[in-house]
């Protein structure tokens, strides 16, 4: 089980997370959903112990993992695998070795072990023959799908998607969908991404929670979501211009620009 | 009454940012040193060496040829008037070995290598590889930076000795072919003023060097900010800051080994 108690982070005098909670359970799969630039990703940054919170705790197996040194921390990132948003491959190695890094690195796995392993894990994400590749050998989908076979080579207890679905088309968004959503179900992980793509939300979560202004504002199934009476919520999950997401915000919806630009044109003639 | 509080700010707010700077590759030096000897990534130092000495050898060979024949040119303008011809097999030998050979040689791994170094592990940092190392339990400095240090460890030195020769070799030119100095005479007037001391100066500035070019480029790559743009900036700032510290270290240095010379 995963909790998050009272976490914040501060960058440059802006609150990205302002004392946020959650609970993620065992074998669940939670989708954290927030316009671009809330603060989701820094949260998952938090959970695997890429940056330390400025207060608060994470709690992972009932242990802190915010006050553990490099080595202790080190042995529970074992247990994590992280697909990161551009798939975050190592240019410089082949696929095989990018896929096995962590075998590579942290154990003394025969290489005829490796190899097999690596070929299982692409299996399992639908690739076959890319291990002699270099990651910009490959395209965008294939990248994120070969980051997905790193993250579960170790057969981690949970895995953090960092916008699966940002920078492919939406036919093979939808085939990473798929993906998380068998992994979840043949290795039962514990899942926990994040997303402004509604569409992958509802198809990937058990649960659902949006991150707002640094704050966790609902926390629910996707059914609690779609019902929610919140119209910050109602804004976001129906992807409506107009709301108070947008008010606060200042945006402008196109309507208002057109008149104002029409009406500096007529001015200036 | 504004400019002067402004400029109180600037003076305090520059001096500021140089003590983080300091502080911030004082620290990351003592984590290299800290690593320095923990399992050795020899496949990575060796492909390394190749990339930051094997490589650098036709341009430090251009330059060190040309340096010396340079060298012994400008020289022979000034000795021909008081027929002193022959001692600039001496001057190139020194000069090369105690000064050109190791500034050289930093100035064009630090501007070849140094920039390849910081633009590759900027390019880490902001697509994220850095973060994927750390989440799969690897640290980024025991993994990029400390086989790059051993390298340039290795590496600088030997092209230090390799360009000292080279440049000799550009003075021998000309001191036999256009100034028409003996063999004989100008082996004799390059090794007889050379002391072992002379030598072992110019290996010890140009380990100096090679750590400058290793810290600065992984700390400004380490630290490049997002996008291409935090990329290029951070190269910049790469190359000109290991150009000014190591010609900063080497008049300290210089100066240093002078006085211990003397005593």
């Amino acid at each position: 089980m995963i909790e998050i108690i009272n976490l914040s982070k501060t960058f440059g005098g802006k609150k990205v997370l302002d004392n946020v909670n959650l609970t993620i359970n065992k074998g669940e799969t939670t989708v954290i959903i927030g316009r671009s630039g809330c603060g989701k990703s820094v949260l998952l940054k938090h959970i695997i112990g890429l940056l330390r919170p400025d207060s608060g705790q994470v709690l992972i197996d009932g242990r802190d993992i915010t006050k553990m040194g490099e080595r202790e921390l080190n042995a529970v990132r074992m247990k994590i695998g992280m697909l990161f948003q551009g798939a975050a491959l190592f240019d410089s190695l082949s696929i095989l070795e990018n896929v096995a890094f962590t075998l590579f690195e942290h154990s003394n796995t025969p290489m005829p072990v490796i190899k097999e392993r690596v070929k299982e894990c692409l299996a399992l994400v639908g690739l076959k023959d890319v291990e002699h590749l270099k990651p910009a050998e490959l395209s965008g989908g294939m990248r994120k799908r070969a980051g997905l076979a790193r993250a579960i080579c170790m057969q981690p207890e949970i895995i953090l998607y960092d916008e699966p679905t940002t920078g492919v088309d939406p036919i093979m968004g939808d085939i990473v969908n798929d993906l998380i959503k068998e992994l979840h179900d043949i290795l039962k992980i514990t899942s926990i991404a994040v997303t402004h793509d509604m569409k992958s939300a509802y198809k990937i979560a058990d649960r659902m929670a949006m991150l707002y202004n640094g704050k966790m504002i609902i926390h629910g199934t996707p059914h609690d979501i779609m019902k929610s009476k919140d119209p910050i919520v109602q804004q976001f999950i129906t992807g409506a211009a107009k709301g108070p997401i947008t008010d606060a915000a200042g945006i402008d919806d196109l309507g208002n620009i057109l008149q104002r630009v029409t009406a500096t044109g007529n001015q200036t003639k | 009454m504004n400019k002067p509080r402004l400029n109180f700010e600037h003076v305090g707010r520059s001096t500021l940012t140089t003590f983080m700077y300091t502080g911030s590759i004082a620290i990351l030096l003592g984590n290299i040193m800290a690593m320095l000897f923990q399992k050795p990534r020899v496949k990575q130092i060796v492909k390394h060496i190749t990339k930051i000495g094997a490589e650098s050898l036709p341009i430090v060979s251009l330059i060190s040829l040309f340096t010396g024949m340079v060298l012994a040119l400008q020289s022979a303008y000034q000795m021909q008037k008081i027929s002193a011809e022959m001692y600039i097999a001496s001057l190139v030998a020194l000069s090369m070995t105690r000064e050109l050979g190791p500034v050289l040689t930093a100035l064009i791994v630090a501007g070849r290598c140094g920039a390849s170094i910081t633009a590759e592990v900027g390019t880490m940092k902001v697509t994220e590889q850095i973060d994927a190392l750390e989440s799969m339990g690897t640290n980024p400095i025991n993994y990029l930076v400390v086989p790059r240090f051993w390298a340039l460890l290795i590496s600088v030195p030997i092209l230090t000795i390799y360009s000292d020769i080279i440049g000799m070799i550009g003075g021998y030119i000309i001191g036999r072919y256009k100034l028409h100095i003996t063999h004989h005479m100008y082996h004799r007037m390059t090794f007889d003023p050379l002391k072992h001391r002379d030598i072992y100066n110019g290996l010890l500035k140009s380990i100096v060097f090679a750590i400058i070019i290793c810290v600065i480029a992984c700390y400004e790559g380490l630290n490049a900010k997002e996008g291409a743009e935090g990329v290029g900036k951070a190269t910049t700032s790469s190359v000109v800051r290991s150009f000014i510290l190591i010609i900063a270290a080497d008049c300290l240095l210089t100066a240093l080994l002078y006085f211990i010379g003397k005593t």
